[in-house]
């Protein structure tokens, strides 16, 4: 019996699942009877682009406790290079095929990314993180932004120019156009695509954290000197930490790529911003809490399109909200009342689960 | 054969030379005392045997190995364990995991087994619960293995922080003043505690301490520090009678 019981983490991770599941059921049956209005359906893949940023994100600033300020340039590297792929294999090979290795792609790329900056700026103490990645995001947007690659029959052709300078031959086409970015990428994400990449992360970020590796992740966190007098590799788990991190924000920003035609590096999808409201979801979800991140994702990127009815006033509720938000998770009482509640009402639940689950 | 050896170890900071030509010798299965006065050096003494610094001469050995100049984890892994004078828990985990922590680098199961929860993970996950159990009992903390370590008393964080040490199965056991901040009821046990380790555990301790009470209670040796150097070496009751000893610690 007693061998069965599930521990309190597991519990949590299972709830964890079950909320994304249900989630999806209900947007579904949404879809299927005709309830959802356009503006909510376009949003369907954004919000999960956002769902797996946010818990990326918290794997860097709650589990392995370094401030990243540039996540959005992660999400960058790994569009476009999922997107360059796409692009260059469209027709080649089937498109399940070729969407599965341009998500693989982006994924290595940032996480080689990640490594790349993790090595020289992680082995210091302090916040120099935090710095680096905020000038990596800036550099990533802007030299996309002056990339030029084009195809044709001689290979690859490359340019830091213009277009003209590829010297393309005639068959030749150019793939990635500098700040016009890349067109014509396939549509390949859809609302199922994302939920599944959502329980990919969740699933990987969630054992990672319960294992070996997250053990040594988490100590680094709470006592660095403490860690390393245990025998704790600093360097290594903290660049494991990063790059998982990072690689899993590749991965959204495939899925973003692929959800547009048109895809540019632009202040606004991969700049400072975006990498800011990333750490809003992050915080305001509870830092270290993965669940809270995924809610404080979904309710502030749907917030201001509910209230885009109220025009003026839009951005005044959105930060009341923001407010409410950060006073319900963090306040001390808040904390205290939500504790008194749940075993007021859900220790019956959980515990019945328990034995369903054995 | 002498566990650790140290000779005329040396660090200096800016002009002021914390430790000045240390040597100490610890035979295996010895409890052994560091003392002396505030700001003496014996802090500055476990930094430089952890490679938290390193020294600017002197040799240390551990088991006639030169360790000198490694780094702390290095050090850690070929056998020496620590606690610290303000504890370092990891407050956020707890208390069980505090203790896996500590058997990390004795029990191993690759990433990709830890993330797709293959057979592996859960027999060495099992296997780490059970040590890690064990470790707890011996200081009567199993009870408490699901709390957070910063909800813990005070008491029991410290004894969480040696058992945590004795996980990585060091040879050699650091503990810097494990008594600070105790009432005498506690003091009298933590007494019991290092006892309780040194036979169990069959292992060799250096500790730092100013409870003159818990030293003479427990140390059989001790070298006794002051503006980082030794003023005294031996047996404990021979050391404590030391009129230079008494003079440093209570003035003339």
């Amino acid at each position: 019996m007693k061998k069965w019981k599930m521990t309190k983490t597991a519990k949590n991770n299972f709830v964890t699942y079950i909320i994304v599941l249900i989630a999806y059921i209900v947007v579904q049956i949404l879809l299927k009877s005709g309830n959802m209005s356009s503006l909510m359906e376009g949003l369907l893949v954004p919000l999960c682009i956002y769902v797996m940023l946010a818990i990326s994100l918290n794997l860097t600033v709650g589990i392995l406790g370094e401030l990243s300020l540039g996540h959005a340039g992660f999400m960058c590297v790994g569009a476009f290079s999922g997107a360059f792929f796409s692009r260059c294999m469209d027709g080649v090979m089937p498109n399940g095929i070729r969407f599965f290795i341009a998500l693989l792609i982006g994924a290595a790329i940032a996480g080689i990314f990640g490594i790349l900056i993790g090595i020289p700026v992680l082995r210091l103490k302090g916040d120099y993180l935090a710095i680096v990645t905020l000038a990596f995001g800036e550099i990533i947007k802007n030299l996309v932004n002056v990339l030029y690659i084009g195809k044709d029959n001689n290979g690859f052709h490359f340019s830091m120019k213009d277009s003209i300078s590829l010297h393309l031959g005639e068959e030749g086409q150019v793939i990635v156009n500098g700040a016009q970015g890349i067109t014509g990428t396939p549509h390949d994400a859809s609302f199922t695509v994302g939920i599944v990449l959502i329980f990919l992360s969740l699933f990987i970020i969630l054992n990672l954290i319960n294992s070996r590796d997250g053990r040594a992740i988490m100590s680094i966190r709470d006592n660095r000197i403490a860690a390393e007098s245990t025998g704790i590799n600093i360097t290594k788990y903290k660049l494991m930490a990063f790059s998982i991190s990072a690689s899993i924000a590749g991965v959204a920003g495939v899925l973003y790529a692929h959800n547009l035609s048109t895809l540019t590096a632009l202040p606004k999808n991969f700049g400072y911003n975006m990498s800011i409201m990333i750490l809003v979801f992050v915080v305001l979800g509870g830092i270290g809490n993965i669940r809270g991140s995924i809610i404080s994702a979904v309710i502030l990127t749907l917030l201001p399109e509910l209230l885009r009815g109220l025009s003026d006033y839009r951005m005044l509720i959105y930060a009341i909200v923001l407010i409410a938000m950060m006073l319900f998770n963090w306040s001390p009482k808040a904390v205290e009342w939500k504790d008194k509640l749940k075993e007021k009402y859900f220790s019956n639940i959980s515990f019945r689960k328990e034995k369903e689950v054995k | 054969m002498s566990l650790l050896e140290v000779r005329n170890l040396t660090i200096s900071f800016g002009g002021l030379r914390a430790v000045d030509d240390f040597n100490i010798e610890i035979k295996k299965g010895q409890l052994y005392g560091l003392i002396g006065p505030n700001g003496a050096g014996k802090t500055t003494v476990f930094n430089l045997l952890t490679g938290v610094y390193k020294p600017d001469e002197g040799i240390i050995r551990l088991e006639e190995k030169d360790i000198t100049g490694l780094k702390t984890i290095d050090i850690n892994k070929t056998g020496i364990a620590r606690t610290f004078q303000n504890i370092r828990l990891f407050k956020d985990l707890t208390v069980l995991d505090n203790v896996k922590v500590g058997l990390h680098n004795h029990y191993h199961y690759s990433t990709i087994e830890g993330i797709f929860r293959l057979p592996k993970y859960y027999k060495v996950e099992k296997a780490m619960d059970e040590r890690a159990m064990e470790l707890l009992k011996v200081f009567e903390l199993d009870g408490e293995a699901d709390y957070l370590a910063s909800n813990l008393p005070y008491g029991k964080q410290r004894k969480l922080e040696i058992a945590r040490a004795l996980a990585t199965k060091p040879k050699l056991l650091l503990l810097d003043e494990p008594a600070a901040g105790m009432n005498p009821n506690e003091t009298g046990e933590l007494m019991d505690t290092i006892r309780f380790v040194r036979d169990k555990f069959d292992m060799t301790i250096l500790l730092i301490e100013h409870d003159m009470k818990l030293v003479s209670g427990i140390c059989e040796a001790l070298t006794v520090l002051n503006f980082g150097h030794i003023l005294a070496q031996g047996q404990t009751s021979s050391v404590l009678n030391d009129p230079q000893v008494i003079t440093a610690y209570l003035g003339e």
